[in-house]
C-alpha cells in the first residue's frame, strides 16, 4: 500500500443494517390498515380521495427508493428522472397511440427497468456522494431533455400533454376519482407484496449482503454487479409504475413537475418513514404530502421555515423515522402481553 | 483559435466562483465527511448580513470581517446546536437535516429580505482587467482572493498544530480522541469555518449574480461538483475543478449545437461522471482503502 492511501476501517455505514424481518408488518397489523384503506373513501369528500391516491403514489415511490437505498444501500437522488420516464410513457401511449391505461402501466415498468438497468452501469464505479452526484445529474438532465425539440413532438415540450381520466369500468357506481384510488390500491398491493417477497429472496439477501459489506458479499459469491444494477432496474422500474399512476391521477405531464424538487421529496419521505422499513414508505409520502400544506397553513410567508422547523423536529424525535415507532409500539406490545 | 481563448478564458472567470465555493464544500467535507446542502444558503443569509450592514453605512471592509466573524459564530451555533444532537443519528437523517435547514434559511431570509434582486458592490472595481474585454478586475480579484484562500488553507492543514487535529479527527475519529484530540469542537470549528469561507465566497459572488434568497442555489451545485471533480479531500483539487467546470461548460455552449443555457449543466455534470468511472476519487483525491 502506497502512502498516498489511506486505510478505513468500516465502523459506521452510510446505510444501517436492517434485518430482513423488521422490514415489514406484522400479518395482522398489515390487513387492518388494508381494511381502513379499503372502507375509507366511502366516508370522505373526492377530493380527500384524490390526496390519498397521491398519498399511495408518492408511497410506491418512497418504496422504491427504499428498495435501492434500505435494501442494497445504494443512494440515489434521481428517482425523479425514472418517474418521469414512466409519467411520460404513459402519457404518450394514451394519447398517441389510444392504449388502455392499465396496459400502459407494465408497459412503463418495462421501459423504466431497462433504463434504470442501463444507468446501474456506469454508476456500478460510484458510491456514496459520487452515486449522488452522479444521480442528481440525471435528476436536473430530465426535465431538460423532455423540452428537446425532435422530442416535442412526442412530449409536448414545455406544455406538456393532458391524460384523459378513466372512468370506473363495468358500469360501477363510483366516480373517478374513487374508481382510481381503487385501481392504486390494487396495484400498490400487488407491488408491496412482490416487494416484500423479493426481500425475502435470494436477490433480496444478495441485496442485503451488498448493502451491509461489499467486498464480504462477493467473498460469499455474491455478483455484486448483477444485483446492484438490478436493485437500480427494480427501484426505477416501480418509480417508473407510480409516475405512470400520477400521470394519470393528476391527468397532466409537463417537464417542470418531475425536477429534483420532487426527488429531494421522495428522499425526505424515506428518511421520515425509516430507511429499510417498507411500509414506513407510505408513513413518509403522508408527510410529504400534508406536511407542505400544513406548514402553508401556519404561515404563508414562512412556510419553507415552518416545513423545516418541523422536519427537524420529527427527525429528533424520531431519527430513525416512522420505523422507530413501530418498533416502540411492538416492544409495548409484547410487554403487555407478557404481563 | 481566438474563439478558443475567449472562451476558455471567460470559463476561467466563472470558475472563480465555483473555486471559491467549492473549498467551502471540501471544508466541511474534511470536518464532516459528508456535503452539507445548506452550505449554499449559510453562504447567502451571511452575504445578506454584510449587504445590511452596509446599508447602514459601515464601510465595505469592515462589513467584510464583521461577516466573516457573524459567520464563523453562526456556523459553530449550527452546529452545536441543530447537529450535535444528530451525532447518533444515521447518516441519511444528518442529510435530512442539511434540506430542513436549506428550507429554514431560504425562506427567512426571502421574509427578511425579500426576493427582488439587489445590487452588490464590489472592492476591485468593474472594468476591464489588463484591457481584455473577457476578464473584469472584480473578477481578477476573485480569482486571486481564492487562490490566497487557497494558500492560507494548505498552511493551516499542513503546518498548525489544530489543522493537524482537524484532519486527525476527520480521518480517524477514534485514535484522535485517544490522543487527546476533543474530536467534537473539530467538527464545531470545521463547521465554522466552512461558514465563514462560504461568507467570503458569498460576498465575492454577489457582485457578479446579484444578491437575492435563491442566488446560490446553483452555485452550490458547481461548487459540489467541482469539489467532487477535484476530489473532496483536496483544497487544491477543489480550485483545480472550479476552474475546469468553468471552462467545461462554456466550451461545452460554444462548440456543441443545439445545447442552451439549461443543458449546460447536465452535460458538465455527465463530463465530470465520465471522468469520475476512470477516477473513482476524484482528479487530486486520495484513494481510500477500505478494510473488511
Amino acid at each position: 500500500m502506497s502512502a498516498a492511501e489511506e486505510v478505513v476501517t468500516e465502523g459506521h455505514q452510510a446505510v444501517e443494517a436492517v434485518p430482513k424481518r423488521a422490514m415489514t408488518l406484522g400479518t395482522g397489523t398489515s390487513l387492518v390498515v388494508l381494511a381502513a384503506l379499503i372502507i375509507m373513501p366511502l366516508f370522505v369528500k373526492n377530493f380527500i380521495i384524490f390526496q390519498m391516491t397521491m398519498l399511495l403514489i408518492y408511497g410506491l415511490a418512497v418504496l422504491a427508493l427504499n428498495i435501492l437505498t434500505g435494501g442494497s444501500g445504494q443512494f440515489s437522488l434521481g428517482q425523479s428522472a425514472f418517474y418521469a420516464v414512466g409519467a411520460y410513457t404513459t402519457a404518450v401511449l394514451m394519447e398517441y397511440f389510444n392504449v388502455n391505461y392499465a396496459l400502459t402501466l407494465p408497459i412503463a415498468g418495462v421501459v423504466c427497468f431497462g433504463f434504470g438497468f442501463l444507468f446501474g452501469q456506469p454508476a456500478l464505479r460510484l458510491s456514496g456522494v459520487y452515486l449522488a452526484l452522479a444521480t442528481f445529474a440525471l435528476a436536473t438532465a430530465m426535465p431538460q431533455l423532455l423540452k428537446l425539440n425532435f422530442l416535442e413532438h412526442w412530449t409536448g415540450g414545455v406544455q406538456g400533454l393532458v391524460v384523459t381520466k378513466p372512468d370506473a369500468p363495468f358500469g360501477l357506481p363510483m366516480s373517478q376519482d374513487m374508481w382510481l384510488y381503487y385501481f392504486s390500491l390494487a396495484v400498490v398491493l400487488a407491488i408491496y407484496i412482490f416487494s416484500v417477497n423479493l426481500l425475502r429472496s435470494r436477490s433480496g439477501r444478495a441485496f442485503m449482503a451488498i448493502r451491509d459489506n461489499e467486498i464480504a458479499a462477493s467473498a460469499m459469491g455474491v455478483d455484486v454487479a448483477l444485483y446492484k444494477t438490478l436493485a437500480f432496474g427494480v427501484s426505477a422500474a416501480i418509480t417508473g409504475i407510480a409516475g405512470s399512476l400520477g400521470a394519470i391521477a393528476v391527468q397532466f405531464v409537463a417537464p417542470d413537475s418531475y425536477t429534483i424538487t420532487l426527488a429531494i421529496s421522495l428522499f425526505l419521505g424515506m428518511v421520515v418513514g425509516g430507511v429499510g422499513w417498507l411500509p414506513g414508505s407510505f408513513v413518509g409520502a403522508a408527510f410529504i404530502i400534508f406536511v407542505p400544506n400544513m406548514a402553508e397553513g401556519i404561515s404563508k410567508g414562512l412556510s419553507g421555515a415552518v416545513f423545516g422547523v418541523l422536519l427537524f423536529l420529527v427527525i429528533y424525535l424520531v431519527p430513525h423515522g416512522a420505523r422507530q415507532i413501530a418498533i416502540l409500539g411492538q416492544q409495548i406490545v409484547g410487554r403487555l402481553r407478557k404481563n | 483559435m481566438e474563439l478558443f481563448t475567449n472562451q476558455v478564458l471567460a470559463g476561467i472567470a466563472t470558475g472563480a466562483i465555483y473555486a471559491c465555493m467549492a473549498l467551502a464544500v471540501v471544508m466541511i467535507y474534511q470536518a464532516i465527511d459528508h456535503l452539507n446542502f445548506a452550505q449554499g444558503e449559510m453562504a447567502m443569509f451571511s452575504t445578506f448580513i454584510s449587504w445590511q450592514l452596509m446599508q447602514w453605512g459601515v464601510p465595505y471592509w469592515v462589513a467584510f470581517v464583521l461577516t466573516l466573524v457573524f459567520a464563523f459564530i453562526g456556523g459553530i451555533a449550527i452546529e452545536r446546536i441543530l447537529f450535535k444532537p444528530l451525532t447518533k443519528a444515521p447518516i441519511l437523517t444528518n442529510v435530512a437535516g442539511f434540506i430542513a435547514l436549506f428550507s429554514i434559511i431560504n425562506s427567512s431570509a426571502g421574509l427578511i429580505w425579500d426576493f427582488t434582486i439587489k445590487q452588490y458592490p464590489t472592492p476591485f472595481g468593474s472594468s476591464p482587467f489588463l484591457g481584455s474585454q473577457l476578464i473584469s478586475t472584480h473578477q481578477a480579484g476573485m480569482i486571486g482572493v481564492t487562490l490566497l484562500l487557497l494558500v492560507g488553507l494548505f498552511f493551516f492543514f499542513q503546518y498548525t498544530r489544530i489543522g493537524l487535529s482537524m484532519r486527525a479527527a476527520a480521518s480517524l475519529p477514534e485514535s484522535a480522541r485517544l490522543v487527546g484530540i476533543n474530536t467534537s469542537w473539530m467538527i464545531a470549528l470545521g463547521w465554522g469555518m466552512a461558514s465563514a469561507i462560504g461568507a467570503i465566497a458569498g460576498m465575492l459572488i454577489a457582485p457578479v449574480v446579484f444578491l437575492e434568497p435563491n442566488m446560490m442555489v446553483g452555485v452550490l451545485l458547481y461548487g459540489f461538483a467541482a469539489a467532487v471533480l477535484g476530489g473532496l479531500t483536496s483544497p487544491l483539487g477543489a480550485v483545480v475543478g472550479g476552474f475546469l467546470m468553468g471552462v467545461f461548460e462554456n466550451l461545452v455552449g460554444t462548440y456543441i449545437p443545439g445545447v442552451g443555457n439549461e443543458l449546460k449543466l447536465p452535460i458538465a455534470l455527465a463530463l465530470i461522471i465520465s471522468v469520475l468511472v476512470v477516477k473513482p476519487a476524484g482528479l487530486f483525491g486520495r484513494q481510500i482503502v477500505k478494510r473488511v
